[in-house]
């Protein structure tokens, strides 16, 4: 039986096996050795160097010239707040997210719908919708860019020249939509896979009591399927999202951020500023904004998280 | 839908539906295929080849040149991390699930936190400390990191697998005087090897596609498959076959892993949310 578990719910109690009521002083030291190791790597690994990242934020400093490291206070911030790029980095960023998640979230949900029906080979179907999603994104919008989008040699612009569009350079010209094109393809398996566990885990009779109670197919799907699959699709946007965000794979080798600022998102911005310009203080100061959107973004995704285990659980 | 009473005709025409859907999403993987098999001339054709003699030129091409170290960087830097994962991830899941320590769900947010951190959290500092130890283009720091983006995601889901458990089982084995080390090799491997699978796909699916830490870390030496594929950017159709044979060959280990492995997948995706 697939079911979304109760195990966030439990550790959301703070609980999870079996707990003694008294534990010695010597005992819950001992309990925290196993943690130790790992917990000490990913605290050297990331909140060390985080801090460092905000104390980098507070000074002017390029890698090309190691003599101009200096005190700079909110320089970089003030900058960043004028800065038209950043600006433009945000948006697209929220736009790429936005389109992606919400038009693979439809399209995940309807092929989840038809795996789920009475189709011959649906085995076969669900193994090779899943492959876009496996395929390296590098390798994928390589493809994408040169041998199905190229205007000289590329399968579209072939196939588009009898409707009198053919030949036309697709990823320059609408290199936003090339983007969400290909993210959408390569985000549409992974919401099919976490939905069409939902619907799999719906209990056929209650359908064919509705069918017999006259609701017809439409009916039965936005009553009974929708709300059950909801949590579903709701893990699958979050997940999905916290991952679009960083986009960067395959914008690097589409468009590379262009035409202009076109598809700079956030990620590309900072790889700009930090590897291209190598200006250090700068690249830092993106990366506090950037962390600091995350946060809000993300108290937010986690508690719809937690209270969508704790309503599975209630169950 | 799936009542006995509907009839073969609409479920002929949803299969209908479902396989033009499915060989939509398939077809630029197929695609993929096709043009690595053909010859450069028919590859960059127009009129696009649809009919032509397969051959295996292009992967002979690929395989004889300078792809192999990229492969074996790539192999090296997912392997290890993804056994690192498991040896710090195993026992900090055992920690959380079966002898829980204080505050686990704290523990456990901030693990959690960590994996959903933007890279630009921590991109500079790592960068200037892997410049200073010289490791940059050294497969070292991309293990490292491999090892802390997929560390988080590892307690989490190993943790998911050993509260299923029964907790009986390690009541008997310490009233039997077992030491930590064999409670963990005796009992509790061999009782979630199905959660050490899907962690360690879920692993090598993150380490063997990563790319920003690929591309900014590396140039040369350590470079992985992807930063292979940043080569044929500039491709003007003179390339597509080999292009099309290199990127088959990179993707083929995570798209094998991923499809022999479908049922960990899922459970994987959703740090064990999802069963």
């Amino acid at each position: 039986m697939k079911s979304v578990s109760s195990v966030l719910l439990r550790s959301a109690a703070g609980s999870g096996g079996v707990q003694t009521a008294s534990v010695s002083r010597r005992e819950s030291w001992l309990r925290r050795v196993p943690l130790l190791p790992a917990f000490i790597f990913v605290l050297l690994l990331t909140q060390i160097p985080f801090v460092l990242t905000i104390y980098y934020s507070f000074f002017s400093w390029n890698l090309l010239n190691e003599g101009s490291f200096r005190f700079a206070g909110l320089e970089n911030y003030a900058r960043l707040l004028t800065d038209e790029r950043l600006r433009t980095a945000v948006l697209n960023t929220v736009v790429l997210t936005v389109a992606v998640i919400a038009i693979s979230v439809i399209l995940g949900l309807a092929v989840a719908s038809l795996l789920n029906s009475e189709v011959f080979g649906k085995g076969l179907m669900r193994t090779l919708m899943i492959a876009p999603f496996l395929i390296m994104p590098t390798a994928g919008a390589l493809v994408w860019k040169d041998t199905l989008l190229n205007p000289l040699f590329g399968l579209l612009p072939y196939l588009l020249t009898p409707f009198g569009l053919g030949r036309v350079d697709l990823v320059n010209q609408f290199p936003m939509a090339t983007v969400v094109t290909v993210e959408v393809w390569r985000w549409t398996p992974f919401m099919m896979l976490i939905i069409l566990a939902g619907l799999q885990s719906q209990n056929p009779e209650i359908l064919e009591a509705a069918r017999v109670d006259g609701a017809n197919a439409f009916q039965s799907f936005r009553r009974i399927t929708l709300p059950l699959v909801r949590p579903f699709i709701e893990l699958g946007a979050l997940l999905g999202s916290l991952f679009v965000v960083q986009t960067y794979d395959s914008i690097y080798m589409l468009t590379y951020g262009g035409p202009g600022q076109d598809t700079t998102n956030i990620p590309f911005l900072l790889y700009e500023v930090a590897f291209q310009g190598y200006n250090i203080g700068q690249a830092s100061a993106i990366g506090v904004v950037a962390v600091i959107m995350t946060i809000i973004v993300a108290t937010f995704a986690l508690r719809t998280l937690f209270s969508i285990f704790q309503v599975e659980a209630r169950r | 839908m799936s009542t006995a009473r509907t009839g073969l005709r609409s479920r002929l025409l949803w299969s209908v539906v479902g396989w033009l859907v499915v060989f939509v999403f398939f077809f630029p993987v197929l695609w993929m295929w096709l043009e690595s098999l053909k010859t450069e001339p028919q590859a960059a054709s127009s009129p696009p080849t649809i009919l032509f003699a397969p051959t295996l030129m292009e992967f002979q091409d690929v395989l004889s040149g300078d792809f192999p170290p990229f492969f074996i960087n790539s192999a090296i830097a997912s392997l290890v991390s993804t056994f690192l994962v498991l040896v710090l991830g195993l026992p900090a899941a055992y920690a959380l699930a079966i002898r829980p320590v204080k505050k686990t769900q704290d523990v456990l947010f901030f693990f959690i936190s960590t994996r959903f951190l933007p890279f630009a959290a921590s991109l500079v500092p790592l960068y200037l400390l892997a410049r200073d130890l010289h490791l940059l283009d050294n497969i070292l720091a991309l293990i490292l990191i491999y090892t802390t983006i997929n560390l988080p995601l590892g307690v989490w889901l190993l943790r998911s697998f050993l509260l299923e458990i029964p907790p009986d089982l390690f009541e008997a084995a310490r009233v039997d005087g077992a030491q930590f080390r064999h409670e963990i090799l005796r009992i509790v491997v061999p009782l979630i090897a199905p959660g050490i699978a899907a962690t360690s796909l879920i692993c090598l699916i993150f380490s063997w596609n990563e790319f920003f830490y690929a591309v900014n870390f590396t140039s040369s030496v350590a470079a992985t498959a992807p930063i292979f594929l940043v080569g044929f950017i500039s491709g003007r159709g003179l390339f597509y076959a080999k292009l099309a044979a290199a990127a088959t060959l990179a993707s083929l280990p995570v798209l094998l892993a991923g499809w022999i492995a479908q049922k960990q997948l899922i459970r994987g995706l959703t740090m064990g949310a999802v069963k």
